[in-house]
């Protein structure tokens, strides 16, 4: 490594603020300091609102009227930065300053080829002219690893995957050879196994070409992976600073204690999740305590037959032909999966995104009918061969609690009326005042003050939705409840929270849950039996531990390895 | 009437600039004035007794020879222009909300209906929808007054006229509001509470009008007061051509369209104040329509 | 690309079908045209036969198909009002109609698109809010209304150009063009303007709501931070996403200007089919409406069709599938 000791990014004392309409001011950043140095990657974590993606956008000279830098000073290789101009003086953001952004599909202009967009900057920025441009343009794509670069030059975006797109983006990004590049989430939107790959071209890029990156994240196993130093940031205040193996292993602060610990691990099951804050514990246990009761008055005696049995479900999906009429193309979603989950027990779904574990879930709960095979509850079929129509007992039987905690409550109606709808749909209450003190008990029992029911969704956070979601679930006295990917939009930290809330409420009451998610971790830390899913098919299914300890399929092991993990620390020594 | 008097205080609540208050306010007292014109007009220009000849053609009031009689002057038969244009405005907007309650109520039950249940139901109620696009409105107007006429002698006539109008107009402006909330539906039916409805076993009647309903209102809301603006131009072209308003009972358009055979000819107050009051109506109704349909637009709120 | 083709085609046939069974419906049911063309005091054997001579006692699918058949050779019918066959009468009128419709598209593109992008590159600035504040004056006025005040102001008051009529035209073959002459020219000026009016006011608007759009998007957004010069990616990038949903407004256009060429003719008693409609309704002239149903129903068709598949040409993502 050269010994250059300019640092390509130093910011210090930073204060980032947004007047507001009514005269206040709201500090997006403060008082933040951090240093990169050439072919060091800095990561900058913290959950949603904690700053960092404005100091992504400041550095870039791209923060939103009428954000304004109100103290501090920004270098960018020595030279510093002019809050007035947006820029600092020599510094050419574009050429000296590259930016991956989070969504490759809409970082790509869907009307212009590869070739124009990744030769634009370099026309310009460089003068090159338009033959030299496109060698240059063949180079970098070599460089991020995409096959067949020539070909690729002529194409559009949307011919290319969500993987290429976005080494196509950071091929853009190092276009005219910056020395800092800024990336914004650039994995989030990606698979894991693409993930892992777009992971190591950043890592091999800053070793080979000594670019400094700074990698705005919210995900801490990319971190670990591949960053040198890592600053995490709560509420705009730098929390905790160092190397990434200082920061991960021996963390100082206490919200970053907390919120590493909040990391679900691969490596080892946790009983609960350790959180920040009280959980309203009392209130909340003599909920459901009480909800227990209730549903036990109702309850048949516990058996020993498997509570749901998915026996040869198949699930196509045709697409439409050009005329009314015509068949189109022909998807198998779900082909041929068979599992069976007992009564009381977390059973988890796990894959990556177009395995059909979603499906699934949707045939489950009757959103989707299934093409072949069945859905047995309890011996009755409800989904596919030999099901009637799903009325009474059995729809009530199985509910659901779904991902986007945003879009899962209607926003035009108040939280009682949203959870009264299934008690008084199935007369679970013998008068309205029932039906509302069945409510509140909800609401309490998932940690929540009884007073929500007055209010409407958007008066409350992402996390306390979710909370509010599965309460509706509960309303309807269900056996099981599928629940959708419920933590993937949530912050680590409130995930920790509703997992735990999930588990308590098994506990309490003798729910059964089938739980789909992409993440590994989560999964490993929930359920008690797992199953392995990919592209349609069932793979393998065993015990939590025996899946994680001793996987047995090939691509088990391989989405176990390429999960990025706390365990593996990028520059940590393990202790011999 | 406390509603209209209620409204200009919900923009102020609203952070309407001054300009859209101002044409708030103007868009309410020229509907109020409409909607009361038996009791604020001088004359009544529909009772055939109540104007002669003799009075034809007098300039406005205020000119050199006019007659402070008729405020802004007479038409071709005497009747007091200043009552004429208050019932036609009446009439004008009379027709224009008809056809747009009537587009909203087929074109918000279709497009509902067409985004939730999806497949066969869509694609026919969409097909439909894109036959009547591919013609323009005024066309297809034409051809329902033009088909009236000939099917029925009466379609001619004061009763009639209004109600073919409607139609008319209706007949293709439904299709704006389907397609909306067709739009709508599909994007609220895919949310989650949608679906989390259904699971816990709602029927699908139920979903519509008490989810997915609420929730696909407020495009139609705004898209109604650009269509208003847009009903009422076509009836006053309609009337305009001479298959609209007979002179009998004549609205807006009717006005200018008898007022533009005396233009050339100096008499200049027929046709133009007739179409003031329009353009200013249509004007007002526009500048509020313009500034809802920004200040519900998603995307131009700002980003955080 | 050739299913795209197809299913257009598909869809087009779709709809020139339903509105052939429109206009037979017209034709053949609204009013009686035994009624209509036999003499007054006729007597019953004298109707009878000439419902025969017409063919209105075959069965109705029968009616239709030699209405189709009659249709597509040419023969719409006679003009009730004067006589003439219909299709001479189209195609007399057919020139006029068009001609306005070319001048009124291409005044409201040349003008419409760029104040477009003006108002929204600078939607603070004085000449936004004045282009902004008379686009509303814009849309509000009906055609008819800014035809006459047009007419009053230049053809009235100042005298320099004409207030009626296509001036003197040049035959070239079967169509009659005005464009040859300074007269002809000079007609076509007013009317020209009065039709594009409304047109002009809706594709500013429309291109400036897509330019805000598109501006606010993530590759633009991505090309800022490349660095990238400001009028590049203001008028090379942006100005070409937000073109896009142009063409088929445009293509939707053309065949509304066809439909407000009806008033705009009828205010400057442009001798175009449109005056010529309208005349028949006020007649009564079924044949006439019914011919001109289905050529207008012809043009748009053929208008759409053209414009969606020029979309799909335009639009890469809907190019071809692989890579």
């Amino acid at each position: 490594m050269n010994v250059q000791s300019t640092p390509v990014l130093a910011i210090d004392s930073l204060r980032v603020e947004y007047p507001l309409a009514n005269g206040s001011v709201f500090t997006a950043v403060e008082n933040a300091s951090l240093v990169i140095r050439p072919g060091e990657i800095h990561a900058l974590v913290g959950e949603s609102g904690a700053g960092k993606t404005t100091i992504g956008n400041t550095v870039m000279g791209l923060l939103e009227k009428p954000g304004r830098i109100a103290a501090g000073t920004i270098h960018i290789e020595g030279k510093r930065f002019d809050a007035a101009r947006g820029s600092a003086e020599g510094i050419v953001l574009g050429r000296d300053v590259g930016a991956v952004f989070q969504d490759p599909m809409t970082s790509l202009n869907p009307l212009f080829t590869i070739e124009s967009q990744l030769t634009e900057a370099m026309r310009f920025h460089l003068r090159l002219d338009k033959a030299a441009a496109r060698a240059r343009a063949l180079e970098l794509l070599e460089s991020v690893g995409i096959p067949e670069p020539r070909r690729r030059l002529k194409a559009y975006p949307h011919q290319l995957s969500g993987g290429q797109r976005q080494r196509v983006v950071i091929a853009a990004a190092l276009s005219c050879n910056p020395k800092l590049v800024v990336a914004d989430e650039p994995t989030t939107a990606l698979d894991v196994s693409v993930q892992a790959q777009i992971l190591k071209l950043l890592r091999d890029l800053a070793d080979s070409r000594g670019i400094g990156i700074l990698l705005v994240t919210h995900n801490m196993g990319v971190v670990a992976q591949i960053a040198d130093r890592v600053t995490i940031m709560h509420r705009g205040k730098v929390v905790e600073t160092g190397t990434t193996e200082e920061v991960l292993r021996r963390p100082k602060a206490a919200y970053a204690k907390a919120l590493i610990g909040a990391v679900p691990r691969t490596d080892r099951r946790l009983d609960r999740f350790p959180v920040l804050g009280d959980e309203g514990k009392g209130r909340a246990e003599q909920a459901r305590a009480e909800l227990r009761a209730k549903a036990e008055r109702s309850d048949i005696p516990a058996e020993e037959a498997p509570i749901l049995t998915v026996e040869n479900l198949c699930v196509d999906y045709t697409t439409s032909g050009w005329l009314p009429g015509s068949k189109g193309h022909r998807f198998r979603a779900v082909d041929g999966v068979s599992f069976s989950v007992r009564s009381g027990e977390v059973f988890g779904l796990v894959g990556e995104s177009g395995c059909g574990k979603t499906t699934i879930a949707n045939v489950v709960s009757g959103l989707v009918r299934p093409t072949s095979g069945r859905v047995l509850y309890r011996g009755q079929s409800v989904a596919g061969e030999g099901a009637t129509r799903r009325v009474g007992p059995l729809r009530q039987a199985i509910q659901m609690i779904f991902q986007d905690p945003y879009s899962s409550l209607n926003s035009r109606m108040r939280i009682g009326s949203i959870l009264s709808e299934p008690i008084l749909f199935y007369r679970l209450a013998g008068s309205r005042a029932e039906a509302e003190s069945d409510v509140a008990r909800l609401i309490e029992a998932v940690g929540l003050e009884a007073e929500a029911a007055e209010r409407f969704p958007h008066a409350f956070s992402g996390g306390q939705r979710q909370r509010l979601s599965i309460a509706r679930a509960l309303g309807a006295r269900p056996k099981l409840i599928v629940c959708d990917e419920p933590t993937s939009s949530l912050d680590v930290s409130v995930q920790a929270q509703i997992l735990n809330l999930l588990k308590d409420l098994r506990d309490a009451t003798g729910l059964t849950l089938l739980l789909i998610s992409h993440d590994l971790a989560v999964v490993r830390q929930m359920c008690d039996r797992v199953a392995v899913m990919r592209q349609g098919q069932l793979l393998e299914q065993a015990d939590s531990e025996t899946l994680f300890d001793a996987p047995q399929h090939s691509y088990t092991k391989e989405l176990l390895s390429l999960v990025p993990t706390l365990d593996r620390i990028r520059g940590e020594t393990k202790a011999a | 009437m406390k509603t209209l008097a209620a409204a200009p205080s919900l923009f102020v609540r609203l952070g309407a600039p001054i300009s859209v208050i101002v044409a708030a306010i103007v868009a309410l007292i020229l509907v109020a004035c409409a909607l009361l014109a038996s009791w604020i007009a001088p004359y009544d220009p529909t009772d055939l007794a109540s104007f002669e000849l003799i009075n034809a053609e007098l300039p406005p009031a205020f000119t050199a020879d006019g007659d402070p009689q008729f405020l802004l002057g007479t038409d071709n038969q005497g009747r007091d222009l200043l009552s004429a244009m208050l019932y036609g405005a009446r009439v004008s907007i009379a027709i224009g909300g008809g056809a747009v309650l009537l587009a909203a109520t087929i074109g918000v039950t279709l497009g509902l209906l067409a985004g939730y249940f999806g497949g066969k139901v869509d694609a026919l109620i969409m097909r439909i929808a894109d036959v009547i696009l591919s013609f323009p409105t005024i066309l297809l107007a034409l051809l329902v007054s033009g088909i009236a006429r000939a099917i029925f002698p009466g379609a001619a006539t004061a009763e009639w006229a209004p109600v073919i109008l409607i139609c008319a107009i209706a007949i293709h402006e439904w299709v704006q509001y389907a397609r909306t909330v067709r739009a709508a539906t599909m994007v609220e039916t895919a949310k989650d509470y949608v679906r989390a409805a259904k699971v816990i076993g709602l029927p699908p009647w139920r979903i519509m009008l008490r989810h997915i309903l609420p929730n696909v209102m407020s495009p139609v809301l705004v898209i109604s007061t650009i269509n208003l603006a847009a009903a009422v131009l076509t009836e006053a072209t309609l009337s305009f051509l001479g298959v609209g308003m007979p002179p009998t009972y004549p609205s807006l358009g009717t006005l200018i369209r008898i007022g533009n055979e005396f233009v050339f000819s100096g008499i200049w107050w027929i046709a133009l104040f007739p179409a003031l009051a329009l353009v200013i109506l249509v004007l007002a109704v526009n500048i509020v329509g313009d500034w809802l349909r920004d200040r519900f637009n998603p995307k131009l709120r700002v980003k955080r | 690309m050739f299913k795209v083709l197809l299913s257009r085609l598909g869809q087009a046939a779709l709809v020139m079908l339903v509105v052939s069974a429109v206009s037979f419906v017209m034709f053949r049911y609204v009013g009686d045209p035994v009624a209509t063309m036999s003499r007054e005091n006729a007597s019953v054997e004298e109707k009878a036969e000439l419902r025969r001579s017409l063919g209105l006692d075959q069965p109705l699918v029968v009616q239709y198909g030699r209405f189709l058949g009659r249709t597509l050779s040419g023969d719409l019918g006679i003009s009730y009002r004067n006589q003439r066959p219909v299709t001479e009468l189209i195609a007399e009128r057919l020139p006029a109609t068009l001609e306005l419709v070319l001048v009124a598209t291409i005044l409201s593109l040349a003008l419409g698109i760029p104040l477009g992008v003006l108002c929204a590159l600078k939607p603070h600035g004085i000449a936004a809010r004045l282009v902004q504040a008379l686009s509303l004056i814009g849309i509000s006025t009906p055609t008819f209304v800014t035809g006459i005040v047009l007419i009053l102001v230049f053809a009235v008051s100042l005298g320099w150009l004409p207030s009626f009529g296509r001036g003197q035209v040049v035959d070239l073959g079967w169509w009659s063009t005005g464009f040859l002459t300074i007269s002809g020219l000079k007609s076509l000026l007013l009317p020209g303007i009065t039709l594009a009016l409304y047109q002009l006011t809706l594709i500013m608007r429309l291109v400036r709501a897509e330019m805000i759009d598109v501006l606010s998007s993530d590759y633009i957004r991505f090309a800022k931070a490349r660095g990238l010069p400001t009028r590049y990616i203001h008028f090379r990038l942006a100005l070409r996403n937000a073109l896009m949903p142009v063409i088929t407004v445009t293509g939707l256009q053309i065949g509304s200007l066809i439909a407000f060429a009806i008033v705009t003719e009828t205010v400057f008693q442009w001798p175009g089919m449109g005056l010529l409609f309208i005349q028949a309704v006020s007649f009564v002239d079924i044949p006439v409406m019914a011919a001109y149903l289905l050529f207008v129903g012809l043009l748009f068709v053929l208008i759409n069709t053209v414009v969606d598949i020029l979309y799909a040409v335009v639009d890469p993502r809907l190019r071809a599938r692989s890579a």
